[in-house]
């Protein structure tokens, strides 16, 4: 399970293109870019469509599921802010973007060995670090 | 055949030892490689003109040029994305002397990367830099997904799970890696071969990864020599031609998390042999030996199929039977690799590749020709395809 309050989580360069995510996760919602050009979905966002070339971006709410694509468990070396091991995903959301998170829920206390597989339906949590950052992490749906 | 192919040439290569402590700064080390690599090829500082490294190099051109007391410098360059940039440092001085912009160029690689600053840690440092990289790590680093281990093991665990590929398939890489260091004197792991057993008993890093798919933490330097082939004519070593050399970024890439991509495995590194077989005219059956950026092992697998040595899902057949050993139908890692000899980002590999060459290799594949190289994997990168 992570501490993410116990030593200093490593925290996300923030800037014009990507701070409407970080300012989804603490209003709890998982944002998503969209392009006003040609609506296409995109992450991680970026100020420029690859599609159309538009810079007029917006972002819809995820409905906050999806499937695990791929994933991994960290048992070495320390991780800032975590108490190893930890499940990390790879998560296909059901809008058709794919991100990186932990999955909280797949470690049983004690640390043994993981529940989790390519394929399961997990959904979106909120973890709040503190009151300028608080990370999407995932539970098994 | 295309462009500035066997224009250029490696005539010299130097290293320090490796280590897991030099006991010296990062600048010495790189200097000490330049200056072997000089004596190697009967030049001398004052013959060098051009300088080229990795952006992540600590060392600067300017500053090993002054402590070599190089007096002028016509061309200085670096290349970006970690162990990536290993091949393109040869690349940037084959284009400098093959155009005339340079007359010798020295590509070099220093670090204390087990001593100081070690690459198998979370880095603070590469989620919290101010650019774009620093900002594509944020989608990664702050979820926990911080170390290298961690980020290919993410690769490796998709790899197994649509090929079938295991775990095993991945220690069969580290086997032939320490057996080719095991007759190296050189190698870290010089006298110390391992089995499947052993790999397999490791301690599990990142999940699918044990400890024996992750290459060691080394301190260490390597210099390569680049002149033109004309001038390679009248220096002593026999001229290692660079018969192309390539770099490959792929569609939606970032650097070691490409993970938005329908294909998350290394299709930049197809980007880089298409181009290493288009320049050279060569093909992979041409190849008598490889060297493949090994840091960790599933990469190993991967390259092959994306360089065209066997296809999609089939490297675990292909390095089944000891293929990749010494003795079998491509031996890889000649001097141990990466995971065997030391990791010095890639450079210490390129210098294997002229021995080989040169036939002077520890393991020295007989009559070898041509030999590929590449650099890191996972990352943007690059290649060279060597010729005698």
């Amino acid at each position: 399970m992570s501490a993410p309050g116990s030593v200093a989580v490593i925290r996300p360069m923030v800037g014009r293109d990507s701070a409407f995510f970080w300012e989804g996760t603490a209003a709890g919602e998982l944002r998503i870019q969209k392009c006003n050009g040609c609506g296409s979905l995109r992450f991680p966002p970026g100020p420029s469509c690859p599609r159309c070339h538009s810079f007029d971006q917006t972002y819809v709410v995820a409905a906050g599921t999806g499937t695990v694509f791929s994933y991994v468990v960290h048992r070495h070396p320390p991780v800032p802010g975590k108490e190893l091991p930890i499940v990390i995903a790879l998560i296909d959301l059901d809008e058709g973007v794919r991100m990186v998170g932990e999955v909280t829920d797949a470690v049983p206390d004690g640390g043994g060995s993981e529940e989790i597989e390519i394929g399961m339906r997990l959904r979106v949590d909120f973890t709040r670090i503190d009151d300028d950052l608080t990370l999407p992490t995932w539970r098994k749906a | 055949m295309a462009g500035f192919s066997r224009e250029a040439a490696i005539v010299g290569i130097g290293a320090t030892e490796f280590s897991k402590e030099s006991g010296r700064s990062e600048l010495q080390l790189s200097v000490e490689a330049v200056l072997a690599a000089l004596a190697d090829c009967g030049l001398t500082p004052a013959d060098v003109d051009g300088l080229t490294t990795f952006t992540m190099d600590t060392s600067s051109e300017i500053a090993v040029a002054r402590e070599l007391g190089v007096p002028e410098l016509r061309f200085f360059s670096r290349i970006n994305y970690g162990g990536g940039a290993a091949c393109a440092t040869v690349q940037q001085a084959a284009m400098a002397v093959a155009t005339g912009v340079a007359d010798v160029v020295v590509c070099y690689r220093g670090f204390n990367e087990r001593s100081g600053s070690r690459f198998g840690q979370v880095s603070v440092a590469a989620a919290t830099q101010v650019n774009t990289n620093g900002l594509d790590n944020a989608w990664t680093y702050p979820m926990g997904l911080g170390t290298p281990a961690a980020t290919v093991a993410m690769q490796a665990r998709r790899y197994m799970h649509e090929y079938g590929a295991t775990s095993e398939d991945f220690g069969r890489v580290a086997v032939a890696d320490r057996r080719h260091a095991a007759t190296n004197p050189n190698a870290f792991f010089f006298e110390r071969p391992i089995t499947l057993e052993d790999h397999q008993a490791s301690r599990m890093i990142a999940d699918p990864l044990h400890l024996l798919d992750c290459c060691q933490e080394s301190d260490g330097a390597v210099a390569l020599v680049v002149v033109s082939a004309e001038r390679a004519k009248d220096l002593p070593q026999k001229p290692a031609y660079v018969a192309a050399a390539a770099q490959g970024s792929g569609k939606d890439q970032f650097v070691m998390t490409s993970y938005y991509r329908d294909d998350i495995g290394i299709p930049e590194m197809g980007v880089v042999g298409r181009e290493l077989w288009r320049q050279s005219g060569l093909r992979p059956d041409d190849m008598p030996v490889a060297i493949l950026y090994d840091h960790f092992t599933p990469y190993v697998l991967m390259q092959l199929e994306e360089l065209g040595f066997c296809g999609r899902g089939e490297a675990p057949g292909f390095v089944a039977d000891g293929a990749i050993e010494i003795g079998g139908r491509l031996p890889v890692n000649t001097h141990g690799g990466q995971l065997g000899e030391a990791y010095i980002h890639g450079m210490n590999g390129i210098a294997e590749g002229v021995r080989q060459l040169r036939g002077t290799s520890v393991n020295q594949v007989d009559g070898a020709g041509h030999v590929l190289v590449t650099a890191g994997t996972g990352v943007p990168t690059s290649g060279l395809v060597l010729s005698a």
